[in-house]
Formats: structure tokens, sequence, C-alpha cells
């Protein structure tokens, strides 16, 4: 008796008791299809993550003013001192290895050009805003020095901003207006396309800094030198746990507060960031996976049950085998096939249903997803692995049978 | 029997040769002699009906000339071999090779077609023959139902259902044909279709044993051995029910 053999009787087998098969096989399905997922989303994320990190600059250091993470800036006034051009200039004077640093002031505001508009992040940037973003413009110039020191009426423009207000046209020269202030055009800005959290980076407007705190945001919200977030860009030579060290206290000493007191700002490092995001992801995976383990071990005991029921139930046809010679290792081939046939049935069902439901996770939560061949195999794998060893018992019981009694069973 | 067939037979080792066999079951504390020294020779060829009362000793009899259990003591030769030397693969051979088996409940797989059921036994065989399908259908042919090959048991009657299991016994060529009750199932003219059955192919050579406790079944046998209480107590030779259709 071959395997191929065995394959036929245990699908004829399995046919003929379709419904319990197919229930049977439920727990190796979940696993399966959380295997599937888990992987599926889990890769797709870290992925996108990483491409994240690549795109940061793995020595770039942001520091946000604390408030930030709270609420709005003009809330936020009283309660955390927002940080400032003196702030910038000392991290630019004072800690080595800074080859680039910008303030990033927001305000959301609408963007009109003609009979069209677009409400969009509008950011006030120093000139080498660009360059410790490693985001190269597709065309035009830059926002210069010159520029933020003259709060020169100039702007960039990101993609989407840019398909927005001229769509088929080209926009260098333009001129647009923000808060019935207008802007000419000197750049477009190239694709950065979604970030981590599937914002669209390129929906946005670079001005001088200088001019977003004259013109764009409202006075009253805004102190004369505030610089919003601060972009720091490292060397390659710089290490930057003791360059953001070398920040902290700088900072604190700028604003003469004791090691004791809470720090009105943080300075992150945005790569670690992103990693202790995939951390998060990771911890999750493992809980997932854990889940389809137990899934898993809990399918096999179900199998094993039905591949019990179905060597009592199949006593005389075991004992007829014995008796036309089948040996005790093919009566025990013949029920171990069985059992790995339902699981790998159940792991198809599950490879399926699993693509499906992160396919749907990847359209609705438009969330990455990736599903590797490897995955796959291994899943299969799996599944094969758990009929083999919860196959096992109830393959032995049928191969021990009595040729005599079984035949005499009723 | 034709006298070529005859002239060959007898001559030499006989093929099932019993010597002072004995079975002895363990039920609870209990022991149960089921077979307490039987001797006795079956020679090639021949035509014998094992009877005896229920717990006479006859299916236990069976089921170590089957190869499905070996003796307590003593000694059972089958084609040369004694097996209570074999070991259980290679008692699983003599059972594929040399042996072929009908049942009272004709056994069956559910679902199958006849044709596969017919192939079964060449599945377990080492080597397999070359076409097993063709090997099959000769001998469903051979039965009468070269016209029933695709039919599922319960499209059969049970005279047909006890045709398709004695192909399948037939499959690989054995030497030895073990009945065990083979129409205690069927009504008495499907049961002379059977016996009539066997007759032919004992003709043909192959030593047929049938375990009956119907004396009219056991009409057909030329040899009637007789069990009671786990030995023989009487082994005649007769002359068998004429069979008709060969004639």
């Amino acid at each position: 008796m071959t395997v191929l053999d065995s394959l036929v009787v245990a699908l004829t087998a399995l046919r003929s008791n379709l419904l319990r098969s197919i229930l049977t096989t439920l727990g190796i399905v979940i696993g399966v299809a959380s295997v599937i997922i888990l992987v599926a989303v889990g890769n797709g994320a870290a992925g996108e993550v990483n491409r994240q990190i690549t795109a940061l600059g793995t020595n770039m250091l942001v520091i946000f003013p604390d408030a930030m993470r709270v609420m709005g800036r003009s809330s936020a006034a009283g309660t955390a001192l927002p940080l400032s051009e003196g702030d910038l200039n000392g991290l630019r004077d004072k800690i080595q290895g800074v080859i680039g640093i910008s303030g990033q002031l927001d305000e959301s505001a609408p963007v009109v050009r003609g009979n069209l508009n677009w409400t969009t992040s509008v950011s006030g940037v120093h000139g080498e805003y660009t360059f410790v973003r490693d985001w190269p413009l597709s065309e035009g110039r830059e926002i210069n020095a010159q520029d933020v020191r003259t709060a020169a009426r100039v702007a960039l423009i990101g993609q989407t901003v840019a398909k927005q207000l001229f769509p088929g046209e080209n926009p260098l020269g333009a001129e647009v207006r923000i808060k019935n202030v207008p802007f000419q055009i000197v750049g477009v800005l190239s694709v950065k396309g979604q970030s981590a959290m599937g914002r669209d980076q390129d929906d946005l407007m670079l001005i001088p800094i200088t001019t977003a705190r004259n013109r764009v945001v409202g006075k009253s919200d805004v102190q004369v030198d505030q610089v919003g977030r601060i972009y720091v860009k490292l060397d390659e030579q710089t290490d930057i746990k003791t360059a953001q060290e070398e920040m902290e206290i700088l900072l604190r000493q700028r604003r003469k507060s004791g090691p004791n007191n809470e720090d009105t700002f943080s300075v992150r490092n945005m790569a670690e960031f992103m990693r202790a995001r995939t951390e998060v992801l990771s911890t999750l995976s493992y809980l997932l996976g854990a889940t389809s383990a137990i899934s898993l071990i809990v399918g096999g005991i179900g199998i094993m049950n039905i591949m019990l029921v179905s060597v009592t139930e199949r006593t005389r046809e075991i004992g007829l085998r014995m008796a036309v010679g089948g040996r005790k290792r093919d009566i025990m081939l013949q029920f171990l096939v069985e059992a790995v046939t339902l699981c790998l049935l159940g792991g198809l069902i599950g490879i399926a249903l699993g693509i499906g439901i992160a396919w749907l996770v990847a359209y609705l939560a438009s969330w990455p997803v990736a599903v590797s061949p490897a995955v796959i195999g291994g899943a299969m794998g799996a599944a094969a692995l758990t009929g083999i060893v919860f196959g096992f018992f109830p393959a032995r019981r049928a191969a021990g049978l009595n040729p005599i009694d079984a035949l005499r069973s009723e | 029997m034709t006298s070529a067939a005859e002239a060959s037979h007898g001559q030499g080792r006989p093929l099932i040769a019993a010597h002072e066999v004995e079975k002895i079951y363990r039920v609870g504390d209990q022991e149960v002699r089921a077979l307490d020294g039987v001797t006795l020779e079956i020679e090639d060829g021949d035509f014998v009906a094992i009877m005896g009362a229920s717990g006479s000793g006859k299916s236990t009899m069976m089921n170590l000339i089957g190869g499905l259990d070996t003796p307590t003591s003593g000694h059972l030769e089958i084609d040369g071999r004694d097996i209570g030397q074999m070991s259980s693969d290679e008692l699983a051979a003599l059972r594929n090779k040399t042996l072929g088996f009908v049942f009272q409940q004709f056994n069956l797989l559910p679902r199958t077609k006849a044709l596969r059921q017919v192939m079964l036994p060449l599945l377990y065989a080492h080597p397999r023959p070359a076409d097993m399908e063709a090997e099959a259908r000769r001998r469903l042919e051979q039965v009468g139902l070269g016209n029933r090959v695709d039919h599922l048991p319960r499209q059969l009657s049970g005279g047909q259902q006890q045709r398709v299991a004695i192909a399948r016994a037939l499959v690989n060529t054995p030497k030895i044909l073990l009945a065990d009750e083979p129409t205690g199932a069927l009504d008495s003219r499907t049961s002379s279709e059977i016996m009539r059955l066997f007759s032919d192919l004992n003709a043909q050579g192959i030593t047929v044993i049938v375990v009956t406790h119907e004396p009219d079944i056991a009409e057909w046998a030329r040899r009637r051995i007789t069990f009671r209480d786990g030995r023989v107590i009487s082994d005649e030779r007769q002359l068998p029910r004429i069979n008709e259709a060969a004639q």
C-alpha cells in the first residue's frame, strides 16, 4: 500500500463523512488562518516601518516642545515653554556633529489659487529643512537663508498640493494665496508617500519660518521667535545617543531647570521611535502566534478524537485489510495519511481564509500586508506536523488491533 | 474433479499439516481450551468441510489455518512453513499470497466499487502486478460479475456481494480458499449457486476449506471434518454433491 493508495482511501473516507470532516478541521483552519494573518500584517507593517526609518535617515533627531503632544500650541503656551530660535542657534553652535538644523512651525490653512482651494498643512521652515529631512525637490529651487531673513513670500509645495491646485499644469512661478497673502511657488517637493500612520506626507506646503510667524500663524498664537519643533541632522561619525544627551543638557540649561524638574521638551530619535513601534508589533505577533499555536493544538486534539472514532467505526474494515495481507505498518500509514490529509485540507482552507482576511485588512484599513510563499509553506508544514503528531496515537491503535477481533466486531 | 488434477495432488508434503495443535484463550481468570490437540493434514486440491456446533473449535481452527492467529502449542504448517515461527509481517504476506478469505458477512468496504474491492489484496502485494485493474476485472468475470464492475455493494444482491468477495479472495491466485460460513447470510438457492462456484474453483485446482454448521452445505465437499470440544471427532471422505454446472 503506497502513500498514494492511502490517500485515495483517506479521501474516500473523509468524503463519506463530509460535514464531520469539515467541522473537525475547524481548529486547524483557525490556527493556520491566524498564522497567515499575523505574519502578513506583521511583515507588511514591519516592512513599512523599515522603509520609514530609511526614509527618515538614521542620524536625525527631533525635538518637540512637550505641550504639543498634549494639545494645540495656544492652550499649552502657559504650561510648556515653546522652542525658540535661541534654542535652535544654541544647538547649532554647541553640539558637535550638527550638519543641518531647521524648525518646523505648522498651521493648517486653506491655500487658494484662482477659483481652486485646498486646505493643507502650511509649515514654516528654515533653509536647511529639505536637506535635514533628506527630501529633494523634483523641480525649482529651495527656500534659502535669504528668504528666511527677509520673510519672503515664497513657497515649496508637496506633490498632493501640486495635483490639487495645478492639475496638469506646471506650478513653478505661479501665485497662491494663504489668508489673503500672496505666495510665489518656487519649487515642488519630490514624492514622499504615506507615513506609517497612513498620513499623506505629500499634502503640505513649506514657507520660510519668519513669513509663517508674521503672516500665517495668528499673532496671538505664536511668540516672536517660536520655531515649533526642531529637526537636527548629525554627521555619520557622531554617536546619536551622546548627541541626544548633550542636547537635553543644553536645553535644560537654557531653561534653567534643575535635574529634578520635569523637562518641557523631548528629544526623540525618530529611527528608535519607529523601532519601538516595531517592537510593539512583534509583541503583538508573539501573542497572535501563541493563539495560533493553541488553535493548532486544540485542532489537533479534535483530529485525534475524530480519528479514534474513525478507527472504532472502521474496525471491521481494518480487520479485513489485515486479512487480505495488510501489514501493521500499512494500517498505520493509512490512518496517519488520513489524519495528515484532514489537517492539510484544514490548512488549505485556513490559508485561503487567512489571505482573504489579510487582503480585507489591507483594503479596509489601508494597512500594508505581505503574504510570502515561505509563510504558506510553513503553515502547511505546521498543519502536516499536527496531523502526524495527533494522528499517531489513533493510527497505532488501529495497527495494534487483533485481526480476528476486528473482523468479528459489529 | 479431473483425474489429471487428482494425480498432481496428494504427492509430497500436505498443504496444511497440524500436529497436536492447542489453542488456549484466557477470558478473565478462566482458561478456555478452544483447540485441544488437533492433528490433521489437508492435501493440495482437496475440498474440505469443517463442521461442528458453535464453540466446537472449528472457527479457531479456521483462524489458525488463515494465519490470523498462532497456536498456543503444537505445530501448524501451511505450505511448508510453521506459522508459529512467523513474524506478523510474514503472516500478512502469507494471508496475502497463499490464502483467500470469504466471510459470512461478505466484509465488503462501503462506498467502494466492485472493481476496487477486488483490487484490495493486490494493493498489499509485494511486488504488485503490473495491471491490477485488468486482473481484478478478470476475476469479476470469473465469478460472473463482468458487468457489475462499477457497482457499489448496496447496489448488489447478497449473492452478488458474496461473489465480489470471492473474486477478491481469488485475485492473488491463492492456493487455499478459506470460507467461514459463506452461505450463512444467503437464501438456499443463492447458497447453492455460491457452493457451485466453490466446486468449480476447486475443480480448477484451488484447495477449498468451508466452515459450516449446515449439513447440506457440507455435502458439496469431498471430505468432512467434524469438531467437538476442541477435538476432531470424525474425519470422513464422501462423494461430493454433483456439480450440475460442470456437466
